[in-house]
């Protein structure tokens, strides 16, 4: 367990913000969209955990990680409910094709 | 100064004024339905009841003591402007008494006449209303206590007189005398007016301005050593109230409207243009005499053109044809001796000779009418003749009236024409040259109105056949006023009866408080010593001598005709008579001069208004509308083209920008994802 710092949390942090993101760009589904944008903020939930657990501040960094837990869950009702609404309107959840909100 | 409030002085006037505004705005309708009657009982009442009060003016002024004879009637505040106070108030002393008896005594006898002269005329209570109209503006014109109220009876009576002359508006020469009178009349008003504004200013200027009578009596003093440019300004103010005065009454060099004046009906004639409002230039300087009291040069040229005056139409009334235009100018005449009287300072005997003249003119022109009357419309003395007989009542009347006129003595005019004649003499103002000129007059009054006896009444009927067959007397409504106004002309002389031949002469003492202040420089002509009397006799005696000259001229000419009047019509190749005849050409001078340099003038004026003012005019119009299509180029191609250079650019980069608006979700997660590595990066380097 020696080995394992904090370097070492936070390459795992970078790892999944690297493909959260890389879903987000990638992804023409919506509801994979959603799941890139969770990934990225797992990532933060990541780094806040290890910074507040190597830093010793208190329980500062679990908190916030609490706090972005539950707000990923907020938005991931509201984002499904996007989601829902864009398929009853176009029938596909493909963002390439709900490109109505242009010039 | 006590004076006596009483209520009942603002009915004098009003009464008239209610009967004309009656006659004048139902006149039509009431003579339709109730019949001329009833216009007439609307009309004469009235003044009844106005001559009615009159009296009881005078029982009331002879109430007072002699200095305290002033009533006054306050009926309502009027101008109160700065120092200006007018208020609408009627007043009486002893003068305005005895302008009010003849306005309303004389006025009411011609309006009983008239009811019998205008009897077939169809806008019979047009005439009524108008005859209402004039007397309450003469009877304001009287009573008023200021002189911008007298100014309104003014200017009232100016335009009835006008109304009244052009009544039978249908012919053209009518209404043109009418104008004529009104136009002339508007010059001598606006000298007038400009009198009143000068007191007014110059009193004012000394701290006691005001247009009252009573209270510019009382201060009347400020004005003495006054001037403006030079001239005392009493003087200026006088003169200039003169040429008012002259234009009234019928002097030179206004009188030429008076002799066209007889176009109107013969009662009007007898009233406006006889026995009221040509005399009310003699009023207005008798009740301003405080005034022309300390203007002795004033008083000169008053005297000079009333002498100039009288003269002047007492020789054109010898060879005038037309009944009432001799009338006219005998009028002219009088007026002219009642000038000489103010202009030497005897205001009494003026207002005197003011009064029997109402009588026996108004008889002459009401004796001229009845003629006029009977012969169907006839005015031309050569076509008439002989009525003697057939016109009675008209004929002895017409005949007292002359020997009135004439100056034959115990009657009305003798007593005062030669009260003035007297004064013209001794007064410190007068000379022998006015006594000559107004005993001249004297002779030829005699000599014109006795060839108007001679050639009406006796002889030979020079009428047609079928006009002398319908000649008849006047109805009684016409004859009875005749006998009255006869009678005062044979009795109204004894109130003024003079000391010379033993009388009192209660007229002129009636007046004198009035005269009181005026009087100090003519108060010595009142004292008659043992050899003025005498001399007074002889001046009389002269003056009678004459007219019985001019008297017999007329007898020897026109009645016993043993010379004939032709013949002495070609005299000196006949000049003297056509000029004359035409009236010394005034009427010509006058149309060559003003008429014609007026109408040249604004031949030059309508020039210089359609060329040079329209020229002005059009041109800035035409600038203008050039500089509009400038401005308007300039707002299309400058201010215009600007904005629309701005919203078009604005427009392009919108519709290049709006590209960026892809509404692929990618590429605005790219774009985000770009800017915060972008942002990242630059920080960290």
């Amino acid at each position: 367990m020696e080995g394992i710092g904090l370097t070492h949390f936070l390459v795992v942090g970078l790892v999944v913000f690297a493909l959260g993101l890389y879903t987000v760009l990638t992804r023409r589904n919506a509801i994979g969209i959603l799941m890139g944008i969770e990934l990225i903020l797992n990532a933060a939930n990541i780094n806040y955990v290890a910074f507040g657990r190597y830093a010793g501040v208190a329980a500062d960094g679990q908190v916030f990680a609490i706090f972005v837990i539950m707000l990923a869950a907020a938005e991931a009702v509201i984002g499904l409910a996007v989601v829902l609404g864009i398929y009853q309107n176009f029938e596909s959840i493909d963002v390439e094709a709900t490109d109505a909100l242009r010039y | 100064m006590e004076i006596t409030e009483v209520g009942y002085l603002r009915w004098i006037p009003l009464l008239p004024l209610v009967g004309a505004a009656v006659n004048g705005v139902a006149g039509a309708v009431i003579q339709r339905r109730l019949g001329k009657r009833a216009i007439s009982v609307l009309a004469v009442t009235p003044v009844l009841l106005a001559f009615a009060l009159s009296v009881q003016t005078f029982l009331d002024l002879r109430a007072l003591a002699p200095e305290q004879r002033f009533l006054l009637d306050r009926v309502m505040p009027w101008l109160h402007v700065g120092t200006l106070v007018a208020d609408i108030a009627f007043w009486v002393d002893p003068l305005a008494c005895v302008m009010l008896l003849v306005v309303t005594g004389v006025g009411g006898l011609i309006h009983v006449y008239s009811t019998g002269y205008m009897h077939e005329d169809a806008s019979y209570w047009r005439f009524f209303a108008f005859l209402n109209l004039f007397t309450f503006a003469m009877l304001t014109l009287v009573l008023g206590d200021s002189l911008l109220l007298m100014f309104v009876g003014w200017e009232g009576v100016g335009l009835c007189s006008y109304a009244l002359i052009g009544f039978w508006w249908r012919e053209h020469v009518n209404t043109t005398a009418g104008n004529k009178a009104f136009i002339v009349n508007r010059i001598g008003d606006f000298g007038f007016l400009l009198g009143i504004l000068l007191l007014f200013w110059s009193t004012d200027a000394a701290g006691h301005g005001s247009v009252v009578f009573r209270e510019l009596q009382e201060h009347a003093s400020v004005l003495a050593g006054q001037t403006l440019w030079g001239v005392p300004v009493v003087v200026l103010v006088t003169l200039l109230l003169f040429v008012g005065a002259t234009g009234k009454s019928a002097q030179i060099p206004l009188y030429v409207w008076l002799p066209d004046a007889m176009q109107g009906p013969t009662p009007v004639s007898a009233l406006i243009h006889a026995a009221t409002m040509v005399t009310a230039g003699v009023y207005m300087i008798a009740r301003l005499h405080f005034l022309y009291a300390l203007a002795p040069a004033t008083l000169a040229v008053v005297a000079g053109i009333g002498a100039a005056t009288a003269l002047l139409a007492a020789t054109i009334g010898l060879v005038q044809n037309d009944i009432k235009r001799v009338l006219a100018y005998s009028t002219v005449s009088q007026l002219g001796y009642m000038f000489v009287a103010m202009g030497v300072g005897a205001w009494s005997a003026g207002i005197f000779h003011l009064m029997t003249h109402a009588f026996f003119k108004a008889c002459l022109f009401l004796g001229a009418g009845s003629v006029i009357h009977g012969l169907g419309g006839e005015q031309d003395m050569r076509r008439m003749g002989g009525l003697r007989t057939r016109m009675p009542v008209t004929f002895w009347t017409f005949l007292v009236a002359t020997l009135a006129i004439a100056g034959a003595p115990l009657t009305a005019g003798f007593f005062s024409k030669d009260e003035i004649l007297w004064k013209a003499f001794s007064s410190p103002h007068g000379s022998a040259l006015l006594w000559l000129v107004g005993v001249a007059v004297a002779g030829l009054t005699a000599c014109y109105m006795f060839r108007q006896l001679f050639l009406t009444f006796f002889g030979e009927s020079r009428a047609d056949h079928e006009v002398l067959h319908h000649a008849h007397e006047s109805p009684p409504s016409m004859a009875v006023p005749l006998v009255l106004l006869a009678a005062g002309s044979l009795l109204a002389g004894f109130v003024g009866l003079p000391q010379a031949l033993g009388g009192a002469n209660r007229f002129e003492a009636w007046l004198a408080p009035v005269f009181a202040h005026g009087h100090a420089a003519v108060a010595h002509a009142a004292s008659h010593g043992p050899h003025e009397v005498e001399l007074e006799l002889t001046l009389m005696a002269v003056a009678i001598g004459v007219a019985i000259t001019g008297f017999l001229v007329a007898f020897v000419l026109y009645q016993r005709r043993s010379v004939p009047v032709a013949a002495l019509a070609d005299v000196l190749g006949g000049i003297p008579y056509r000029v004359l005849l035409n009236k010394y050409y005034v009427d010509e001078l006058y149309q060559a001069v003003f008429v014609r340099g007026t109408l040249l003038l604004s031949r030059l004026g309508a020039w210089i208004d359609a060329t040079i003012i329209d020229g002005v005019v059009d041109g800035s119009a035409r600038l203008t509308a050039l500089a509009a299509r400038l401005n308007r180029l300039f707002d299309d191609y400058v201010v215009d083209a600007l904005v629309n250079f701005c919203a078009n650019r604005t427009y392009d980069v919108g519709l290049r920008l709006r590209r960026v608006q892809t509404g692929g979700i990618n590429a605005y997660l790219y774009v985000i994802v770009g800017t915060v590595a972008f942002v990242l990066i630059a920080r960290l380097m």
